[in-house]
């Protein structure tokens, strides 16, 4: 039991609230527009990767984790590890939408004396759960902490990763993949934004990942492929992951770098820049103008 | 003198003087840190013997978690486990942990802020027949530059014991420097210590002001410089010995009482002169009270294979070196 005893066990459960597959649509949409006037407002940052994601963590936050966002240190909490600090865009907007701060936050991205840290800083904002930037290191945080859920403290609280395509190609990830497969961390899953982007160009292009299920599963990981954009694949894929005994599941979630944005779309050039003013007017009139619903990737 | 209040080893001069690593207190440290704390876990990227750190595995085999070859990983699991309320240690070689994981360190641990301890073995050249890829020359300064980071580099096996329990109860990131060979054991359990707190081990004699000087040493080499002051006073010069066990956070108050009386100061570890203990105590000194220093230290070369002892002479690291260095010292003084 936690620090707050059995009413702090409870409030969670109470707070939950179950959202309709359309209402999640909606919310992932809105977080989609906070994020163009986020990167707008800070004149930095990253485009593609939050857009591309925004399904994934609205299923996260919304649908999928056990996590009270007026009790962010709250013990038998879920743990999100954002390995790709720099898509923290993405994750700043569900939490604020969430309610762990509020929304006009949010304006302060990038900025001198913010919580919203150009890469995501632990000890700056409640709920981060960890300081991540440097690709390759999120996977060995969130084994550490499964391992001592499942091992040394017997929790059932769950650790997600999301982490990038491009960071398959830092050694670490693999330290940490080998690790969690040999300690059968079936309370962690991987979740991979399979976006085929890094800065550079191309991830195929750069550093070959394919074949990346059969990698994962030779690393002795339950791997599990999903359209990123589609919010019933994305909880389906949880909850097999949370079903799963004796192996760690990687969700390889298939996205759109930019997603929403047609000219940021499948673009590795927005990887890294912001929307200029105009960009961001013409954004926000083409996510407002698809309402709620966006397309998969085979749609 | 030795200082009666230092309760050093009473056969700390004798020829015969007790010889044990630092790393085997290392290995007892987290024994008893184990014991009063069951949040305490060790890390351990396949070195559990070399390292000492199967004392631990064998008391608490529950908490140890062997990692393989993989430094990187182990330094962001540690900060995992940190972050679910663990205590973690994490042990290796220091040329591997904090060196080859340096970055990780940086982000995931000191950044963090997270509870982490670093124990790094082999550090110095006198790891010997190894040779320089094995003989960490540069762990200290990568880990005092680090805000956040604490560190401790003990001068004997019981008081590394006493540094590896104390840094368990330490809310901090520590890293703990550790060497691979048996060196003598200066200290006893009645020697004090405290994190933070410079401990005087030989005092000068009331000799005009003129003859004074302070030698500050961390680790075994602290050895070199008891029997460096011993001569010395045979020599009518006036030497106070420091045990600087903790290089970060410096106790300045301790090095400067101290410094105020002799004027100058002599510096002494096993490591690169260039951002160590040495350039640690310069940096205070030059903002406090600037007085010439002279640096005992690897003077900007990497090491090579040899015996520990063939090895510290070579590299001007043994008592000779420090008296010649408090003679250039004593010169320059003002």
């Amino acid at each position: 039991m936690g620090r707050f005893g059995i009413i702090g066990e409870l409030i969670p459960f109470m707070a939950k609230k179950q959202y309709s597959l359309q209402e999640l649509d909606k919310i992932a949409n809105e977080i989609r527009q906070d994020i163009i006037r986020m990167l707008l407002e800070a004149g930095s940052g990253h485009s593609a990767g939050p857009l591309g994601m925004a399904d994934v963590f609205t299923a996260l936050y919304f649908a999928v984790m056990n996590h009270d966002p007026k009790n962010p240190d709250w013990e038998e909490r879920d743990r999100l590890i954002l390995s790709n600090g720099h898509i923290c865009p993405v994750r700043y907007a569900a939490m604020a939408r969430a309610g762990y701060f509020p929304l006009e936050e949010l304006k302060t991205l990038r900025k001198f004396g913010s919580r919203l840290q150009g890469h995501p800083e632990r000890k700056k904002l409640p709920g981060v759960e960890t300081t991540s930037g440097p690709l390759g290191s999120g996977l060995s945080q969130a084994a550490g902490m499964a391992y001592v859920a499942k091992y040394i403290d017997k929790k059932n609280w769950r650790v997600f990763c999301a982490m990038s395509d491009g960071e398959q190609e830092a050694g670490q990830t693999w330290e940490a993949a080998m690790f969690a497969g040999k300690n059968k961390l079936n309370n962690l899953t991987g979740i991979i934004d399979r976006n085929n982007i890094q800065i550079d160009g191309y991830v195929e292009d750069i550093m070959p990942l394919e074949p990346l299920r059969a990698k994962y599963e030779a690393f002795n990981w339950n791997v599990i492929e999903i359209d990123g954009h589609n919010i019933e694949e994305i909880i389906d894929a949880c909850s097999q992951a949370k079903a799963t005994q004796e192996k760690p599941t990687c969700i390889i979630a298939h996205t759109i770098p930019g997603k929403g944005v047609s000219f940021m779309e499948n673009k590795f050039e927005w990887h890294g820049k912001p929307p200029k003013p105009e960009e961001a007017k013409t954004a926000l009139r083409e996510l407002r103008a698809i309402g709620v619903k966006i397309t998969g990737i085979r749609e | 003198m030795v200082n009666p209040k230092a309760y050093l080893a009473p056969e700390v001069f004798a020829k015969d003087v007790k010889k044990t690593p630092t790393r085997n207190g290392y290995g007892e440290g987290l024994v008893i840190a184990g014991e009063k704390n069951p949040n305490v876990v060790v890390l351990c990227a396949d070195l559990s013997e070399s390292t000492r750190s199967e004392y631990f595995q064998k008391k608490f085999p529950e908490r140890f978690v062997e990692v393989g070859v993989a430094e990187q990983n182990m330094a962001s699991l540690a900060a995992g486990m940190a972050l679910a309320g663990k205590v973690p240690f994490i042990s290796s070689y220091a040329t591997f942990s904090p060196g080859r994981n340096n970055e990780q360190i940086r982000t995931t641990i000191a950044l963090n802020d997270v509870n982490v301890k670093i124990g790094g073995a082999h550090a110095g050249i006198s790891v010997g027949p190894d040779g320089a890829t094995h003989q960490a020359l540069e762990d200290i300064a990568l880990m005092r530059v680090m805000p956040n980071m604490r560190v401790i580099y003990p001068c004997d096996a019981i008081e590394a014991k006493k540094a590896t329990a104390a840094a368990a109860e330490i809310e901090w990131p520590v890293y703990i420097r550790l060497a691979r060979e048996a060196t003598p054991v200066i200290t006893t359990e009645k020697t004090p210590f405290k994190f933070g707190k410079a401990e005087i081990f030989w005092q000068g004699k009331d000799l005009p002001a003129q003859a004074g000087v302070t030698i500050i040493a961390s680790g075994p080499l602290l050895y070199e410089a008891l029997l460096a002051a011993s001569k010395l006073q045979k020599q009518g010069i006036s030497a106070e010995v420091i045990n600087n066990h903790t290089i970060k956070p410096l106790d300045q108050k301790t090095i400067l009482a101290s410094v105020r009386k002799t004027r100058v100061v002599v510096t002494v570890e096993e490591h690169q002169v260039a951002g160590g203990m040495g350039s640690a105590v310069v940096e205070m000194l030059a903002k406090n009270f600037p007085v010439p220093v002279e640096m005992i230290g690897v003077q900007d070369r990497y090491g090579e294979s040899g015996k520990p002892d063939e090895l510290l002479e070579a590299f001007g690291l043994t008592a000779k070196y420090i008296i010649q260095a408090v003679k250039r010292a004593l010169r320059r003084k003002r």
